[in-house]
């Protein structure tokens, strides 16, 4: 049985027709198309899945697909405005931190909720933020100097903001 | 040219001065540098596809039926219910696709669906299309199996003894059916060496096994057209190998087969052989004449495995008082779970991969490889040799113990340099001084090696790896790597080669080395790969062979166009074509004080070679030395172009109380040949040394014993099988060494494989160092770590 879930992602309204039992990935994955959102375990270990829900990192494999109904979604597809790509996407493209880049859209998620909260983070408080999100190709080293990198950009940017 | 065209062409080539400076200066213009990877902004944007982001219209959901017993015979099966659930579409069974497949051509002892017998849990029985998930695994529900269940071995001992239980019917009458292959092979006179040895140091080691754990499971889709062609889209990292065994499988032909590689999202030897899910897709495709797409569960992964085999070895190690390696004496038993896979060339490379950066006077080997009713073992990154480094590399830290030097000066004493090993190969390069220089200073090793309080020690290892195998899986002369360039009018070049991109950045790297040769900025260049419709053969990502395979195949073909271009310019300007040079989007008269300076845009440089000649495009190709192994039989199989070396330092602080090993720090030096590519060797470095960190103290692939659970893996999923988070790692220092090598493109040799090596041993050294224990079985968890403490203690 299909039922109509009307989510909000990346700032656009969706209908959707989807099976009752869909979890959020499910939905942008096979349902929008949304294909960034990856699925490498499908029961919330690995963390390939994690988008934003109202900005908190989020497991989308183990989300039902209704509680993001009313909510704010952001995936990987969202990130770039219309001004450029996200620091971040920058700065993982810069340093090397994708390599085969399966976990890099929920990398992404998982350190944008973290540079919102703190735009200088130590090197622990980077690999906390990540520790949900399993990489398998780069031992992590180029993924922390993406993070920090990409903090460093926000901070400058916040500062020039700032003296404007 | 129309003014406003050369103007727009300019516009484009002025944007690179370093590039023209560094070719004035008769440097690399592109290679060498950190340039970002080629589809690098596709991946941080999730625009990357990869094969379970394909959709195409009117697709299936196909799935298949899987084993829940170790051994047993298949009396019957019934899928009448199946077919007549509404939605399925087509269920298939061995008998569909009787032909057995394997992808070393001596040992075909697979089927994609068991005929008559399973082997271990998981093995595949039928498979269903449907129209959606669901429906297919309320299919799957409705298949009934009949099963005679038959005693189950797990363990390698018991099969290389047991003539009751045959896993495989024996090839040759007499022989026992469990036991895959048997490698015996000796170098000089390793007996008396020992007996005249004056220290002698003999150990018995374990590798536990472990599985590659890819971030993205395994998906295929098949479609078939109206023209009769197949197209299969796979995760896989050899496409060639998989368009001829699924032409052999389903008695098709080859070239009405096409084999389309996505982006995979990590592979580490794990996707290097045909799947199951790769031969049913196809077969469901041509009956239903839809798209069929099946992608494994996490579970599936776990069960299709093909990892690192766990290995029981014996090694007895001779020196002289100086430490002179004098003999090596090695015995292996490989638990090689339920089928052949690579595990012929396992077998080999177990005992042939170990004799450099060493020189050892006399070496023997004998590897025996079974069979067991567990998921097949095959081949990952480091391939064979991962388990024997680990047993000699710690043999050489007993040796330096008991002699009271340095383990790094012993390494250094037995330094080979180049030329041949023992085994007859041929190093031509060979920076492993500088790689042990490396990480001595950078850990600062002669501060804390034996000198750090009881608890923290470092401890070293080193070892070597292969850069692509000089002969094919298949025996055939033809070239085993090749590229197709084209350059055209715009400015813009187009690479099509056959190489594998699985993260390791081929894709990055043929760009790369076209922009160099050919003149053009790095955005000019486009790369298609790995399409077997659309490029010329390369085998496959494995071996660690890509770089320097495709990679001079790609030089060869860039080379020849950058000649005609040359000539081209030449003959405008009326000079010698040796003159020209073509860099940072310009084609530029060199030649210092009598230069004049001239140059005109790339592009326009390209018009007037194709004006010249017609229009441009060019091939290469890459032949293997053939007059570098020994003519004994295996040595051939472990004969590489180029070889690479490593060392490691690591860092540990041992809890005498828990057990817990926290490891500081792994200093890795690996001797790339050249790096093409900076920050991706140095991708490479860390993410090998990461994967031997995980290996050594947290990852298991273990499959239960007894009854009732026996045959099934313990822990199917990545919360069980613990890979290492971001915040169990050490810090990785990747440090790169340069030997340049003569056979390599630029010198260049591999970086994806050898630097995991050391990791495991270099790990185990430092906990020596820091407690005294020896660990000569892994994995190095806390139970382990603690009873080795409390046993040493008690023995004291």
């Amino acid at each position: 049985m299909k039922r109509i879930a009307t989510l909000k992602v990346n700032g656009e309204l969706h209908e959707v027709a989807v099976p009752v039992h869909f979890t959020l990935l499910e939905t942008l994955r096979y349902g929008l198309g949304l294909t960034g959102s990856k699925q490498g375990c499908d029961k919330g270990d690995c963390g390939a899945c994690t988008v934003l829900l109202d900005g908190d990192a989020v497991l989308s494999c183990i989300l039902p697909v209704w509680e993001a109904e009313q909510r704010d979604v952001w995936t990987v597809e969202g990130l770039a405005g219309a001004d450029g790509l996200h620091p971040l996407q920058e700065a993982f493209d810069v340093t090397g931190a994708a390599q085969c880049g399966f976990c890099t859209p929920g990398m992404l998620a998982s350190a944008v909720d973290l540079l919102s909260r703190n735009d200088d983070p130590t090197r622990e408080e980077v690999a906390e933020a990540l520790s949900g999100n399993l990489c398998r190709c780069t031992g992590y080293t180029k993924i922390f100097e993406a993070v920090e990198l990409a903090a460093a950009t926000i901070r400058t940017e916040r500062r020039s903001d700032a003296s404007r | 040219m129309h003014p406003d065209e050369l103007n727009a062409l300019q516009a484009v080539s002025a944007d690179d001065p370093e590039a023209i400076a560094a070719c004035e200066a008769g440097e690399h213009t592109v290679l060498g540098r950190r340039n970002r990877r080629y589809e690098g902004h596709a991946k941080s944007t999730g625009l990357e596809l990869y094969t379970d982001d394909l959709a195409l219209p009117g697709m299936l959901h196909g799935k298949i039926l899987r084993s829940p017993h170790p051994h047993a015979r298949i009396i019957a099966i019934d899928t009448s219910a199946a077919e007549a659930i509404a939605g399925v579409r087509a269920v298939l069974t061995g008998a569909d696709m009787p032909t057995p497949y394997g992808i070393i051509p001596w040992t075909r002892d697979e089927h994609a669906l068991a005929l008559d017998r399973v082997r271990h849990v998981g093995d595949a029985v039928a498979a269903v299309a449907a129209v959606d998930e669901e429906t297919a695994n309320r299919a799957l529900d409705a298949i009934h199996v009949e099963y005679e269940v038959l005693p189950a071995i797990l363990e390698p001992r018991e099969a290389l003894e047991s003539s009751a239980v045959q896993i495989h019917e024996p090839t040759k009458e007499g022989r026992n059916g469990n036991v895959t292959k048997h490698v015996l092979l000796e170098f000089g006179p390793v007996d008396e060496a020992m007996d005249e040895a004056e220290v002698v140091v003999e150990g018995e080691y374990y590798f536990h096994g472990t599985t590659h754990a890819p971030i993205e499971p395994h998906c295929a889709i098949a479609r078939s057209d109206a023209n009769g062609i197949l197209t299969v889209w796979s995760s896989t990292q050899v496409p060639h190998y998989l368009q001829r065994e699924i032409a052999r499988v389903l008695e098709l032909d080859v070239a009405r087969i096409r084999v389309v590689q996505p982006a995979v999202g990590g592979a580490f030897g794990g996707k290097s052989e045909p799947f199951d899910l790769e031969f049913c897709v196809a077969l469901l495709a041509l009956r239903t004449g839809r798209p069929v797409k099946i992608l494994y569960t996490r579970e599936e992964l776990f069960y299709s495995h093909r990892g690192r085999h766990p290995i029981d070895m014996w090694y007895r190690v001779g020196t002289s008082r100086d430490g002179e390696i004098r003999a090596v004496d090695a015995r292996s038993l490989l638990d090689g779970g339920a089928y052949a896979s690579f595990g012929l060339v396992t077998t080999y490379y177990s005992g042939q991969l170990l004799t450099a950066p060493y020189r050892i006077g006399s070496y023997r080997f004998e590897s025996t490889r079974v069979y067991t009713n567990k998921p097949a073992c095959g081949p990952k990154r480091g391939h064979g040799s991962v388990q024997p480094r680990f047993a000699f590399e710690i043999s050489l830290d007993k040796v330096a113990e008991r002699i009271g030097i340095d383990p790094i000066e012993l390494r250094r004493r037995n330094f080979m340099g180049t030329g041949k090993t023992v085994n007859e190969f041929t190093v031509k390069s060979n920076g492993f001084l500088q790689c042990l220089d490396a990480v001595e200073q950078a850990s600062e090793w002669k501060k804390k090696f034996g000198k750090m309080p009881y608890g923290k020690g470092v401890g070293v290892a080193g070892s070597c790896y292969i850069s692509g195998t000089n002969y094919p899986i298949y025996p055939n002369q033809m070239p085993q790597a090749a590229a197709q360039v084209q350059i055209e009018r715009s400015g813009r070049v187009t690479v099509f080669h056959g190489a594998s991109e699985i993260g390791q950045g081929s894709d990055s790297t043929m760009a790369a080395i076209a922009a160099e040769e050919l003149g053009v900025p790095l955005g000019y260049v486009r790369v298609v790969s790995a399409d077997t419709d659309l490029v010329p053969v390369d085998l496959g990502a494995y071996s660690s062979r890509e770089t320097l395979m495709v990679g001079n195949a790609t030089r060869m073909a860039c080379e020849t166009l950058g000649a005609t271009v040359r000539a081209a310019v030449a003959a405008e300007w009326g000079i010698a074509p040796d003159a020209v040079r073509l860099a940072g989007g310009w084609a530029l008269e060199a030649g210092g004080a009598t230069s004049t300076g001239r140059r005109m845009p790339v592009a326009e440089a390209f018009q007037l070679a194709e004006t010249a000649n017609g229009t441009l495009g060019a091939v290469g190709h890459y032949d293997t030395p053939k007059d570098v192994h020994g003519e004994y039989r295996g040595g051939t199989i472990g004969s590489s172009p180029a070889y690479s070396f490593t060392a490691h330092v690591a860092e540990v602080e041992v809890d005498p109380d828990t057990g817990v090993v926290d490891v500081k720090t792994i200093w890795a030096a690996h001797d790339c040949g050249k790096a093409l590519n900076p920050m991706l060797v140095e991708g490479q470095i860390e993410g090998s040394a990461y994967m031997g960190f995980g290996e050594a103290l947290m990852e298991r692939q273990l499959v239960k014993r007894g009854d009732p659970e026996g045959g099934l893996h313990d822990a199917p999923s990545l919360l069980d099988y613990r890979i290492p988070t971001s915040v169990d790692c050490p810090e990785f220092v990747a440090l790169i060494v340069e030997s340049n090598d003569p056979e390599g493109p630029y010198g260049a040799k591999e970086a994806g494989e050898g630097p995991l090596h050391p990791s495991l041993p270099a790990i185990a050294n430092a906990i020596h160092d820091a407690v005294g224990i020896r660990m000569d079985r892994l994995p190095f968890t806390p139970d382990r770590v603690w009873k080795a403490l409390q046993e040493s203690r008690t023995t004291v």
